[in-house]
């Protein structure tokens, strides 16, 4: 099952440089994991183990240009085809943090 | 339509279903063209509205100067209504903003201060506080804090689509001022509880990323978060594929932010078509894309290549 999952230019350093890379599983959480026993340590720079998994603050996800923020977070459903990107909330993320 | 004046032609736009963009029988996409008003854009509802109100509460007197930071469409509303009411105004706008809005600012008579490049609107608000402070008696209208930039959505855009189409599920539009989302986000949930409100973002390359630093911290003081059901992020190669879709499946010629509204509205048609749900889908066209020909999106010979030419530039 193949997800596409764009990263960002900040974290390229634990793909090798590619701009996107596949994954599997059935939720971010799944994904995020599995994105990790292949680009290692590219999880723990999205997810923040103090916060109980949660996203961390200054990274936004977004599944088929979705806010999972305003979906189930980390345990938003995911799917064969889904399109996941990943970016930085630049300048401290003042708007996610009133969102959240 | 006959209506007394120019000026009171704003608003009453049409709602047109778009039959081949719709993703099914069940699942409709309607437009709300607002490029239909007076100066071509969404914005004159909001700037017509903070000038009347303004007056009402003795804000705004005959010979005043208007002041507001904008990159385009409310300056340009602004300067249509001042140069009808006799008021001067003061607009101040990046420098780095399209020849073709400066010259349409100019044709209404208003007078531009330009702010740096780097931080884009959020520097130009910065300037625009600073002059005001230096002239206390002008008025800074201040779109991204005025209760009337989404009063006059909350007066006049949503029930036009409220009594257009009883059976709307979701209302789209573009995140700038937040104006629009929550005039109309508001009204339609007091109607219609149900109703899902969802905000089109627009989303940049790494290149334009130093540009726009400045610029992602800042939250429109009317922005209230409770008002939306969820948050689009639009890249600009969709934003560019869609409002060419837009142009060659359904004749409509909207601006590039556009796009990026069509293309949330597609995203959340396509999860009420998984879900065998009906969906009434309302996105506002905000502007015709005139002002942005010179971009080159609209001429260029394959989608590939006009999103190659918005490379590095700021559409929203």
């Amino acid at each position: 099952m193949a997800i596409e999952v764009r990263i960002p230019t900040i974290l390229r350093t634990y793909t090798g440089g590619a701009k996107a890379v596949e994954g599997s599983g059935s939720t971010l959480a799944e994904l995020f994991t599995d994105l990790d026993t292949r680009h290692a340590g590219i999880r723990d720079r999205i997810v923040d183990a103090d916060k109980g998994d949660q996203l961390r603050r200054f990274v936004n996800v977004y599944l088929n240009d979705e806010d999972v923020r305003f979906l189930d977070g980390i345990e938003t459903k995911v799917g064969d085809g889904d399109s996941i990107t990943i970016l930085p909330a630049v300048a401290g993320g003042a708007l996610e943090k009133r969102m959240a | 339509m006959r209506y007394d004046a120019p000026i009171a032609a704003v608003g009453n736009t049409p709602l047109v279903r778009l039959p081949r963009l719709s993703p099914s029988a069940d699942v409709r996409i309607w437009a709300k063209l607002e490029d239909r008003n007076p100066t071509g854009s969404v914005k004159d509802r909001p700037a017509l509205h903070m000038v009347e109100q303004a007056e009402k509460d003795g804000r705004l007197t005959p010979g005043c100067t208007i002041l507001e930071p904008t990159s385009g469409n409310t300056g340009i509303s602004l300067a249509m209504a001042a140069r009808l009411k006799g008021y001067r105004m003061v607009c101040v706008m990046p420098e780095n903003t399209s020849q073709e809005r400066r010259d349409l600012l100019g044709m209404w008579g208003a007078e531009i201060v330009p702010s740096p490049a780097a931080g884009g609107s959020n520097t130009a608000v910065r300037v625009a506080k600073e002059l005001a402070e230096r002239n206390p008696d002008w008025v800074m209208l201040y779109q991204y804090g005025n209760p009337d930039n989404a009063g006059a959505h909350y007066a006049t855009t949503g029930p036009e689509i409220l009594a257009d189409l009883p059976s709307v599920t979701h209302f789209v539009a573009g995140l700038g001022t937040t104006g629009t989302l929550m005039g109309v986000g508001r009204y339609l949930r007091e109607k219609k509880p149900d109703v899902k409100i969802v905000a089109a973002e627009p989303r940049y390359d790494d290149l334009v990323y130093g540009l726009r630093n400045l610029d992602e911290g800042f939250v429109p003081e009317l922005y209230d978060a409770s008002v939306l059901t969820t948050r689009y992020s639009v890249g600009s190669a969709d934003a560019v594929t869609r409002t060419r879709e837009l142009l060659r499946q359904e004749g409509i010629f909207a601006g590039v932010s556009t796009g990026a509204a069509l293309h949330a509205a597609l995203g959340v048609g396509k999860k009420a078509v998984a879900a065998s749900e009906s969906a009434d889908i309302v996105f506002v066209v905000a502007d015709g894309g005139w002002k942005y020909l010179s971009t080159g999106v609209y001429t260029a010979a394959t989608t590939e290549e006009a999103i190659e030419t918005l490379q590095g530039q700021l559409w929203a």
